[in-house]
């Protein structure tokens, strides 16, 4: 294979997307099932990477998470909308318009107070969302099976029906971010990471870049959170609350802001390691997931992408 | 009417003082090290539980009943002995210098492991220690009736702040204190021994954390899960005082607490999402919160 074709996005995607559809054919059903939320996590892990690149960690991507998964969860119950690629889209488009609205407030600010400013939005959010009992308060309320294209798959096959829709489209909006990090926005959010004050005196408003980042950031992760409830079944406020961001925030710095691909891999990592120290050690799975967490920053502290990186540069300079 | 504001005002005085005295050893952390301390409700938690534990093996010593106070700040100074060496010199060491968003993601993780700490020492069921409560007697407020111990609460409150105050302001390890916050680097050249400035300020944080949470107990009943919340309100009183100021921990702690006590008996639905509210407001407003002072643009 001529190295030019291993650096293609579009092979590189199509041939990871089919891998992925085929083996989905051959392991079991809750495998499925955790790649499934992995890529639901992973794109809203996607979301704070796209914000990293411009130096900025949102600690309350739940907030995202929970407008994208209400969405899906009330056009499904309440106008009775079924089509999982429609939910994940409007849900996409909608949260992306309310990250839109919020960013200017956001983008003014840097750090800790940007990360505060952003769990503080999530927690209204989870204050409100608790006591509103219309939409199950604090139990939240479940959702209404998917179809796909106006057809019901029968329930053996609704999982893996999902898991290919969210492949799809995930491939589909990974490779557009991946053709936005490399365009001119997307390359000066990493210039802002460097050094944000020469980037303004060179004549471009950082102030902009943190606002498209954040509300492509908010898209990603409304898609995410759609296909999260839609995935589970049920939706409920706990998806804006701060230990859900939390797990967010790590899955992206777990796979550091070098690579796209990375953020998937450490959500799976993330939810692997959850469903197996859930299953085998029910009482210390938090544990195993915080000291999992801790070794995985001491040791990888650039992230799994700094490998994905090296991996193609090697092709990069023969 | 006048009953129904002094009953907002004592509950809320009540409130904030709890409030402060977590919220006092968080921002005095962040003060000092930059690190924004997740694990420090999980701390608060283990300080409740070690009293729950303590104090039921006090009562059976026989011993007078007013050393029960003694037992519990014994109880939290032995989890703050504890904890201390493990998180700052094991753990966050490592990462000094490091951005600040990444540590608050270690202490997240740290407080993961908290979490799960407690369910394994002490399990899954409730520990009620109401004895030290019932210490005090009651006080009597024209028609109100108040537990004497809640209102003891203020005046510990009180001392914990002050007394953190004076120590920093009037004291030469205090200037010291004060130094390595200015800037650590020009402390250490000076001579500052700035890692025995660090772990003394920590153990002080996790001091403030499990005190808060062995008073606490007597009030609550201590089970899982009583870190969550506490972590999250800690922070909006932090992030409402401005980060690393003790007399804005004292008015961010009275704003939530005053704002709390009238939410329950004027508005009971927005009970938790004041608290929210009034931290994102403040945000909005004054990022920096009310006490904190403007800081040069590096180039």
């Amino acid at each position: 294979m001529s190295p030019k074709l291993i650096n293609n996005i579009f092979f590189q995607s199509i041939f990871l997307m089919s891998l992925l559809i085929v083996v989905g054919i051959f392991i079991p059903n809750w495998l499925v099932f955790v790649i499934t939320k992995a890529i639901a996590y992973g794109l809203v892990g996607l979301g704070i990477i796209t914000l990293m690149r411009g130096g900025l960690v949102s600690f309350g991507q739940g907030f995202v998470f929970g407008i994208g998964g209400y969405t899906a969860g009330l056009l499904g119950t309440q106008a009775g909308l079924t089509d999982a690629i429609l939910l994940l889209f409007i849900s996409f488009i909608f949260t992306g318009f309310v990250g839109l609205i919020i960013a200017p407030l956001l983008a003014r600010y840097r750090d800790i107070f940007f990360a505060m400013l952003s769990l503080a939005f999530s927690m209204v959010l989870y204050g409100i969302l608790i006591k509103i009992d219309a939409i199950g308060g604090s139990d939240g309320f479940v959702l209404p099976e998917s179809t796909y294209f106006g057809i019901k798959p029968s329930p053996e096959y609704a999982d893996y029906m999902l898991y290919v829709v969210s492949i799809i489209m995930t491939g589909i909006v990974s490779i557009i971010i991946k053709y936005y990090y490399d365009s001119t926005p997307g390359l000066i959010a990493l210039a802002v990471r460097e050094n944000e004050l020469r980037v303004e005196y060179l004549g471009s408003s950082a102030f902009n870049v943190a606002v498209l980042n954040f509300t492509i950031a908010a898209g990603l992760g409304g898609m995410g959170g759609a296909l999260n409830g839609i995935a589970l079944g049920h939706i409920d406020p706990e998806f804006t609350y701060w230990t859900t961001s939390g797990e967010f925030v790590f899955i992206s710095i777990l796979a550091g802001y070098l690579s796209v691909p990375a953020v998937f891999l450490a959500a799976l990592l993330l939810e692997l390691v959850r469903s197996f120290s859930g299953r085998y050690f029910p009482d210390t799975w938090q544990l195993i997931l915080g000291v999992f967490l801790i070794l995985s920053i001491i040791f990888i502290p650039s992230g799994i992408g700094s490998f994905f990186k090296k991996f193609f540069d090697k092709f990069k300079n023969k | 009417m006048i009953d129904e504001l002094l009953t907002i005002f004592l509950d809320g005085a009540i409130y904030a003082s709890w409030l402060f005295i977590v919220a006092l050893g968080l921002t005095f952390v962040f003060g000092v090290l930059k690190i924004l301390n997740i694990a420090h409700g999980g701390i608060y938690a283990l300080g409740a539980y070690s009293t729950a534990t303590l104090v039921p093996i006090f009562y059976s010593l026989g011993v007078p009943e007013q050393f029960v106070i003694l037992t519990m700040l014994i109880s939290a100074l032995a989890v703050a002995i504890v904890i201390t060496p493990i998180m700052e010199r094991g753990i966050l060491r490592r990462f000094y210098g490091q951005d600040e968003v990444l540590i608050v993601l270690v202490t997240y993780a740290i407080y993961l492991v908290l979490e799960d700490v407690q369910k394994l020492i002490w399990g899954m069921n409730s520990l009620y220690v109401s004895e030290p409560r019932e210490l005090l007697g009651a006080l009597e407020f024209g028609s109100l009736y108040y537990v004497g111990y809640d209102l003891a609460l203020i005046g510990l409150a009180i001392f914990c702040g002050l007394f953190l105050w004076l120590v920093l302001n009037k004291t030469k390890s205090g200037k010291i204190v004060l130094a390595v916050i200015h800037n650590p680097e020009i402390s250490g050249c000076m001579g500052v021994n700035i890692n025995k400035v660090y772990l003394a300020a920590f153990f002080v944080g996790a001091f403030l954390a499990a005190l808060a949470g062995s008073f606490t107990a007597p009030l609550i009943s201590v089970q899982v899960g009583i870190s969550v919340a506490v972590v999250i309100e800690s922070f909006a009183v932090v992030i409402i005082g401005g980060l690393g100021s003790i007399p804005g921990a004292v008015i961010g702690a009275l704003i939530i607490g005053m704002a709390r006590a009238a939410c329950v008996h004027k508005l009971p639905e927005a009970e938790i999402f004041i608290m929210y509210l009034c931290m994102a407001g403040m945000l909005i407003f004054r990022p920096k919160g009310l006490f904190q002072g403007t800081q040069a643009r590096k180039i």
